[in-house]
């Protein structure tokens, strides 16, 4: 049986997936081998996922280690490398508890809930050339459908546990979507704006430069934006340890516990890996022939730094800093970004719709002065509360209540 | 300008990562630990003792409990008991050192280990047994002629019951006024003679 | 139609990470906002006071280190000043010198303790923890030169410090105030004009002087509302007469003046312990004529202050002539700063709740003795 698929089938540029289609297709019914591939396929990427969290995690911790002076986990495997497996395999062990009074349907279906849409995302997204699962045409609107996903398992975990931290970390988050799904949408139409494509593939084809220097900008909010939505330091109110203790998952436990934990740290990979594709320029680099999918997780590797050193340097904000930094700083931003671009893309565009490279360069060359510009603008207009004061009063109050007599 | 601040703190941090770390990963690595550390497990030297009770009743605890009978040796020694019970209930101890301090004769040190974990309550009592064949390390907390000595209690061999003496009994007074007196090193050769 | 809401109250301890311990709030919310606020003490609670009076006028020391245990050393000294004016002694000078610097030391442990904390519930994940604590643990280190002890240490007594500090304690400590300068500012570099924690600290939580006064604050709480009270300056005691050192002070009444006023206190200590290192001369350290177990004549009464790390500490005791003493108060600062509890919270948001007790730095050893 010599099978073929279809070109205009949306596997078809994946190469992987033709890979192992014609493999198991030589002994197989087409109908078959199409379904076996898929599967094989959808293997390869949970576990690519799963094992990539874990990763993730111990990096994580590591590198916060490193950045608070200390070790870090170095007990199991070289540098600590089996961690996640350990930390796993004790996870499993414990009791898996449902406090009463939870909603018990609610309360386990929540993990699931968490970890599919990031296993959806990772669908689209190219780890290298012709890798992506599905070069759907409408990538970038499928990311940011399904990544705000998560965020009703939140509630659905504030709202099940019947506890009143959970709650408070449920509402939270709830709070936090809706005020950065805005902006980062907004911000993303520039880059979609400047590629002419939504599908991923193609973006990560037209940054003949990197997209960090034509929409520095965008960059900035979906950076901001998309670490309020994951949690991440400064906007990790959701999960505030010291405030309402671990927010929304404060019930769970064992393997629950993992699974949202796995997801969590999964969806940084991922927002990571769409950060690299959207304006590192993906798999492209020196020889991406090859290695492209070398470039893809160094670039993918980089962000997660960032996002790591972010977390070891700052303090969190309040949730309602949060929203006013998002309505009166990113949103304003996002606008800016989009009119700039807009403006440029219509100017500097042949007839054929497209921008030759000469023209991103342009547009660099306009978008980051513009971009400084903006944050020295808006970072003025802060209230006056927030400043430093430079110079110290040194006088003193002592009211005439003080009539302390000294023994 | 604002943002500034923000900048400089991912720049310290960024130059921490660059550091070697700190801390020292335990058990492979030890910190340094000073002679004056007051540690487990006592040093006891029977030889020394005269079953006083001072360190008995200086405990603020009262967890020392000494059974004394005179000895056959009394008389001719002078004030010398024999110890029949001295059991230090290890677990409630706070390692205030003011035993130590009590001690006239010293003959009780405080310890330089900190790794004698148990399983059980009932075996956290030091009994006078373990008192005698513990390994002698003792510690310089508030014993100024082993300080003088350069005796370094976690590196340092174990001292039998003739090198941990002061040289003279008006030590105490001394010592409190501060006069420090010249010690000589501890005349390691010549009870090292003796003992063999 | 307006959505109807109704106040939600919630159990704050006494185990939660940022309560300092085991230390417990019932407040009722109105979603984040704070309308009613109830601490309730006692889950530590070991009666020191009671166990004082069985306790010899020495081995009360044992006990003071475990009430405030980031600033075990200046409890050792409220407790000894009290004793000595009990028996109306003095230490002799370089004893004074020797707790004046320990205490200063203690103090600079104690304020990193604070404002590491202060910072770890503003939310940064670890990192200005760590550094404080990085060199909290060289000063313990130093305590463990001096006494055997990091954290119980039961240095002082009464009529002096039990022995003299040892030889390599001089370079270790200057050693310790050169790496400690570089460190500290490295310390203020990251966070002290952070524009995160000015929002979320900048007029948050102001406490009035009146207020502050009325409601018997002490130590850098009270200095961040205005109000310059110092017992170091005011009523000198050990060495302090000899030093000289400025009263930080904050303007704003807020969060963030108490943690600039802590921050500024380091540096203060920084200065009086190079003091005390240039002036400390060779002599004796503790009263020869003092007995191990001290009588006091019957019905004397002292009250011994300091000012600790956390405010007024004091010793209130009562002889009656025995070994013991009779009655011990102590008047604690963590506990007494607890009491504009109340004022700090309500109105304000779950996040500001967690942030403005941690900037009144209590310890719940002290609280609840
Ligand atoms: S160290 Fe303190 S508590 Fe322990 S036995 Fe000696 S006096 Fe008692
Ligand atoms: S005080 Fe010293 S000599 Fe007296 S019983 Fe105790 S250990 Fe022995």
């Amino acid at each position: 049986m010599n099978c073929q698929l279809a070109a205009d089938n949306i596997l078809f540029e994946n190469a992987l997936y033709r890979v192992i289609y014609d493999a198991v297709g030589s002994f197989l019914p087409c109908w078959l081998a199409y379904v076996a591939a898929g599967l094989a396929i959808m293997l390869i990427l949970v576990n690519a996922v799963l094992l990539g969290a874990a990763l993730v995690t111990w990096f994580e911790r590591r590198l916060l280690g490193r950045f608070h002076n200390r070790i870090g986990p170095n007990r199991w495997g070289p540098f600590g490398l089996l961690q996640p497996i350990a930390d796993l395999a004790k996870l499993m062990t414990k009791e898996d508890l449902i406090p009463a009074g939870a909603d018990k349907i609610t309360f386990s279906l929540v993990p699931l809930v968490m970890m599919a849409p990031l296993l959806l995302m990772t669908a689209v997204i190219p780890f290298s050339k012709n890798t992506a699962l599905a070069n759907l045409n409408v990538g970038v609107l499928f990311i940011l459908a399904i990544g705000s996903l998560t965020t009703v398992a939140i509630f659905m975990a504030g709202w099940s546990s019947n506890n009143r931290y959970a709650l408070f970390g449920a509402a939270r988050a709830v709070a936090v979507l809706i005020s950065y799904e805005v902006p980062v949408v907004i911000s993303l139409l520039g880059v979609v704006m400047v590629a002419g494509s939504m599908s991923l593939a193609n973006i990560v084809q037209a940054q003949a430069i990197p997209f960090l220097l034509v929409q520095p900008l965008a960059l900035l909010i979906f950076l901001t934006g998309m670490s309020a939505e994951l949690n991440r330091t400064p906007f990790d109110v959701a999960e505030a340890e010291s405030e309402i203790i671990a927010g929304y998952h404060i019930e769970y436990s064992g393997i629950k516990f993992a699974l949202i934990f796995a997801a969590e740290t999964g969806a940084m990979l991922v927002v990571a890996a769409t950060i690299a594709t959207l304006f590192l320029s993906g798999w492209v680099g020196p020889f991406a022939e090859y290695i492209g999918w070398f470039w893809f997780l160094l670039k993918t590797l980089l962000v997660l730094f960032v996002f790591v050193w972010i977390r070891a340097t700052y303090p969190r904000l309040r949730v309602d800093q949060i929203m006013a930094l998002s309505w009166k700083f990113l949103l304003p931003l996002s606008l800016i970004n989009l009119a700039a671009t807009t403006l440029e893309v219509f100017f500097l565009r042949d007839s054929a719709g497209t921008l030759a490279t000469i023209d991103l360069w342009i547009m660099a060359g306009i978008n980051i002065p513009l971009a400084l510009g903006c944050i020295f603008l808006f970072g003025n207009l802060v209230p006056e509360n927030a400043k430093v004061l430079s110079v110290r009063p040194t006088t003193v109050v002592v009211p005439a209540v003080a009539t302390v007599e000294v023994r | 300008m604002y943002g500034l601040a923000m900048a400089k703190g991912l720049m310290v941090t960024l130059k921490n990562l660059t550091k070697k770390p700190t801390t020292v990963q335990y058990p492979e690595e030890r910190v340094k630990q000073h002679p004056r550390f007051r540690g487990e497990e006592f040093v006891w030297y029977e030889e020394r003792c005269t079953g006083c009770a001072s360190c008995a009743k200086y405990c603020p605890l009262g967890i020392i409990k000494i059974v004394t009978s005179p000895s056959e040796t009394a008389p001719k020694q002078g004030d010398k008991y024999r110890l029949e019970v001295f059991d230090i209930e290890i677990q409630r101890c706070m390692f205030c050192g003011l035993c130590v301090e009590a001690c006239p004769y010293d003959c009780l040190f405080m310890g330089s280990g900190f790794e004698q974990g148990k399983y059980s309550r009932k075996d956290m009592v030091l009994h006078v047994e373990d008192l005698r064949q513990a390994d002698k390390h003792p510690s310089t907390f508030f014993r100024p002629q082993l300080e003088a000595s350069g005796y370094d209690p976690r590196g340092g061999r174990p001292l039998n019951w003739r090198e941990v003496g002061r040289e003279s009994w008006r030590w105490h007074q001394q010592e409190k006024s501060g006069l420090r007196l010249e010690h000589s090193p501890v005349d390691t050769a010549g009870s090292q003679q003796e003992s063999n | 139609m307006p959505i109807r809401t109704e106040p939600m109250t919630v159990n704050v301890g006494p185990q939660h990470p940022s309560t300092h311990g085991v230390f417990r709030l019932r407040i009722t919310f109105d979603g984040e906002e704070i309308l009613e606020v109830e601490p309730i003490l006692g889950y530590l609670h070991r009666g020191s006071e009671k166990l004082a009076e069985e306790r010899n006028y020495v081995q009360v020391v044992t006990l003071t280190d475990r009430l405030d245990y980031t600033s075990s050393m200046i409890n050792n000294q409220a407790y000894c000043l009290a004793v000595e004016k009990l028996l109306g002694v003095e230490p002799p000078l370089r004893a004074k010198f020797l707790r004046t610097l320990v205490a200063e030391l203690q103090r600079i442990a104690s304020h990193l303790v604070a404002v590491g904390f202060f910072i770890q519930e503003l939310g940064a994940f670890g990192t200005p923890l760590m550094y404080a604590f990085r060199s909290r643990e060289r000063i313990l280190d130093l305590f463990e030169m001096l006494c055997g002890a990091r954290i119980t240490v039961s240095y002082m007594r009464p009529g002096g410090v039990f022995a003299d500090a040892p030889p390599d304690f001089w370079p270790a400590l200057t050693q310790f105030m050169h790496d400690f300068a570089i460190e500290f500012n490295e310390f203020e570099q990251l966070l002290l004009e952070n524009e995160i924690l000015l929002v979320r600290t900048r007029g948050v939580s102001p406490l009035p002087p009146e207020m502050a006064i009325n409601c018997s604050v002490s130590g850098p709480v009270l200095r961040a509302s205005g109000v310059n009270w110092d017992w170091r300056k005011m009523d000198p005691y050990d060495a302090y007469d000899k030093v000289e050192f400025d009263v930080p002070v904050g303007s704003h009444w807020d969060n963030y003046d108490r943690f600039w006023v802590r921050m500024q206190e380091v540096r203060q200590s920084m200065r009086i312990i190079d003091q005390c290192v240039a002036q400390i001369e060779p002599g004796p350290v503790r009263l020869v004529d003092l007995p191990l177990v001290i009588r006091p004549e019957a019905g004397a009464e002292a009250y011994g202050r300091v000012e600790a790390s956390k405010g007024e500490l004091g010793f209130y005791l009562v002889s009656d002539g025995g070994i013991a003493p009779y009655r011990c108060k102590i008047r604690s600062p963590s506990l007494i700063n607890l009491t504009v509890t109340e004022h700090l919270l309500v109105g304000w948001k779950l996040a500001d709740m967690i942030v403005s007790l941690g900037s009144v730095d209590i310890n719940m050893g002290e609280v609840d003795r």
